[in-house]
């Protein structure tokens, strides 16, 4: 996960210092030094984030990425984590959405609890975790791709649940699902037809969080016995440094690609609806209100 | 119902909309089809301590417009939330045609309900907001989307059927949330406010549209405001509640030449307090030095306050008289003196602009009851 998320991070950065200061945005955006400030923090964090990736690529080599795909294991690998990556994306939300749903409509005093719940699975260490887990459940399961789905979707949690939460919170849930119900509409397809689509970009966001979580976690898929793509890079690094460091750059590339485009596919599509603009945690509401026009 | 005759006399915009309000009925049998009737029994919603509907009862004919006026709190929404099948009454029923429809779902009463605030579906454009409810009753894409075009040639959007909720006006997007429940051509439709989010000038126009098109499609109508004036230019009766209650269902002249509470008295339109004393036979008052008969309803003896609107007092110019002009207000063809009495009473007298030049701030006037009959309260009313 961890260097997925800080590349996620550094998506958020390039678009803090894209955009254009707006009407109504806080003075300092429209100030004469803040542009300079601008480009000392992405020349920090690009050195912080660009260096070792530098450092990584001079080390593999360019011959060696010729030669990752055909390693043995790396498919198997690969179609492991992607199977992993789907079960936990549809259990999560399957779980999540219509759960958060029902909090802010009927227990949004609910909200900070459930917020404090979903906190857990990042303060408790994914080996506590998976020791846990493996007290109880049952043999058949130990092992096996379908536990440590079981497991991710634990960990999916926070960020499923924070993209979502920002997502509801930009719009008018309970009008929207009132005005749903009231033309004839049943709950799955308000949830289908109304709320989803509206979410867009708060759902694509989990998404991309989640699959980075699945296609970067080494320490529960190792405990687990489980080979998924990390745990083949470390394992491919016994017998072949350039061949797993090149792998490793293929996925934070993949991942990266990932991002950029649900980034643009998001801003295209608020442009169009007039939603929120949407990044990877947070939800910013459309504040200039329609009916001022 | 005097439908043609209100078309008639309507705006130019207004008799394009009743003209496409005919092709609509022409298409749908909507203006043929018998109204519904809605009655609420002894609504009762309790909500931890507090009451916000206690035991209301109201009955409302078929192709009728009541609404429900009263200030914030008095439970108004909530009736017609319950009504809407978004809130549950904590006793009493909701019949419609007679059946109680307590236990039904809102995604099943037929009910066409346009919000307060702007409630169309971001994701969809102005057309696909008509049609989400004859999608969600199985009606077939072309079929679908004529009718959606109807119902927006009817509110005067076709132009816009293409644009999506933020690139519509606010006035823009009620007439499509309007157009939108009447889609589904409801058995009631139920308007919360709908108009309080938009300016003077785009309120007004609604207002009228919206009438129009309710008389012409002969929907029964229920419509809850805080705003009396709106209250009372659009709906065949008015009911005013308060504390969970109705007061008084009258039509909109009768709520207001002949209140019966004072309540109401005070809250549809402005109302003078005077002090005054009852005659001995409780039927007569005297109020600044006139003797008046009373309205039937009040306290039967002692002393009083005598409820008279600004419109209903008489003031002149007069050496001595009993009061002083504070203000004088134009309001256009009539102007509203604010008079000073003795006593620090202040009373506010409506006259026709073209006698008021006289009244200027400081001027001695005698202000008069006419002998018409008055409505009085107890005196610490």
């Amino acid at each position: 996960m961890a260097p997925i998320a800080r590349y996620a991070q550094g998506v958020s950065i390039l678009r803090l210092l894209r955009r254009p200061p707006q009407d109504g945005a806080p003075a300092i955006a429209r100030s004469g030094k803040f542009p300079v400030w601008r480009w000392v923090i992405l020349l920090v964090a690009g050195v912080y984030f660009l260096l070792p990736l530098y450092a990584a690529i001079r080390f593999a080599g360019f011959k060696a990425f010729g030669s990752v795909f055909t390693q043995p294991g790396f498919a198997e690998a690969l179609w492991t984590s992607i199977q992993i990556s789907a079960m936990t994306w549809i259990i999560t939300m399957a779980l999540m959405l219509p759960t958060t749903i029902y909090v802010h409509l009927r227990l949004p005093r609910l909200r900070a609890v459930l917020e404090s719940i979903t906190i857990l699975p990042i303060v408790i260490p994914p080996i506590v975790l998976t020791v846990g887990v493996l007290q109880v459940f049952p043999t058949q399961l130990k092992a096996t791709m379908w536990l440590l789905g079981i497991e991710y979707v634990i960990l999916a949690m926070p960020f499923a649940y924070r993209s979502i939460d920002a997502g509801l919170r930009s719009i008018d849930l309970k009008t929207l699902t009132e005005a749903s119900n009231n033309l004839g509409a049943s709950w799955p397809q308000t949830i289908w037809r109304v709320i989803m689509p509206n979410l867009g970009t708060s759902l694509l966001s989990a998404t991309v969080l989640i699959v980075a979580l699945c296609l970067g976690e080494f320490t529960m898929a190792s405990l687990n016995l489980v080979t998924t793509f990390p745990v083949w890079i470390v394992e491919f690094d016994q017998l072949n440094a350039n061949i797993s460091t090149s792998a490793s750059i293929f996925a934070l590339v993949v991942t990266w690609i990932f991002l950029m485009l649900i980034v643009t596919l998001g801003s295209r599509r608020s442009r169009r609806t007039g939603a929120g603009e949407v990044t990877l945690f947070t939800v910013t509401a459309n504040t200039k209100t329609i009916g001022e026009s | 119902m005097a439908t043609n005759e209100a078309a008639a006399t309507t705006s130019a915009a207004a008799t394009d909309v009743a003209a496409a309000a005919a092709v609509v009925a022409a298409t749908t049998g909507t203006s043929t089809r018998e109204g519904t009737s809605v009655s609420l029994r002894n609504l009762t919603r309790v909500f931890g301590a507090t009451r916000a509907l206690d035991g209301m009862s109201l009955d409302i004919a078929p192709g009728e417009l009541v609404a429900l006026l009263g200030p914030s709190g008095c439970g108004k929404t909530t009736a017609l939330r319950i009504v809407a099948g978004f809130e549950t009454a904590t006793a009493g029923e909701v019949l419609v045609d007679g059946q109680d429809v307590s236990g039904r779902p809102a995604a099943k009463r037929d009910m066409g309900m346009v919000f307060q605030s702007y409630s169309l579906f971001p994701n969809m454009s102005a057309l696909d907001n008509v049609g989400f409810g004859l999608r969600m009753r199985k009606i077939g894409g072309a079929a679908r989307r004529q009718k959606a075009g109807e119902l927006l040639e009817m509110v005067g959007l076709s132009a816009q059927a293409a644009q999506f909720p933020h690139q519509l006006s606010g006035g823009q997007q009620q007439r499509v949330a309007l157009a939108r429940a009447l889609a589904i051509e409801p058995r009631v439709l139920l308007l919360d406010e709908p108009l309080s989010a938009l300016d003077a000038k785009v309120r007004l126009q609604l207002r009228e549209q919206i009438r129009t098109l309710q008389q012409r499609l002969g929907t029964t109508t229920l419509f809850v405001t805080h705003d009396q004036e709106e209250a009372l230019s659009m709906a065949d009766r008015v009911g005013v509640m308060r504390a969970g209650r109705l007061e008084q269902v009258a039509a909109p002249d009768e709520l207001y030449d002949r209140p019966a509470t004072a309540f109401v008295a005070e809250f549809v339109g402005t109302m003078n307090r005077l002090p005054g004393s009852l005659g001995s036979d409780g039927r007569t008052v005297t109020v600044l030095g006139s003797t008046v008969p009373v309205q039937d309803g009040g306290p039967s003896s002692g002393q009083v306050t005598v409820l008279v609107r600004p419109e209903n007092l008489t003031v002149a110019p007069a050496e001595g008289g009993n009061g002083i002009v504070f203000l004088r207000t134009f309001l256009g063809a009539t102007s509203r003196i604010t008079v000073l009495l003795s006593g620090d009473l202040q009373v506010l007298v409506d006259v026709p602009s073209t006698h008021a030049a006289a009244m200027t701030p400081g001027a001695s006037v005698q202000v008069a009851v006419p002998s018409d009959p008055v409505l009085v309260v107890g005196a610490e009313g």
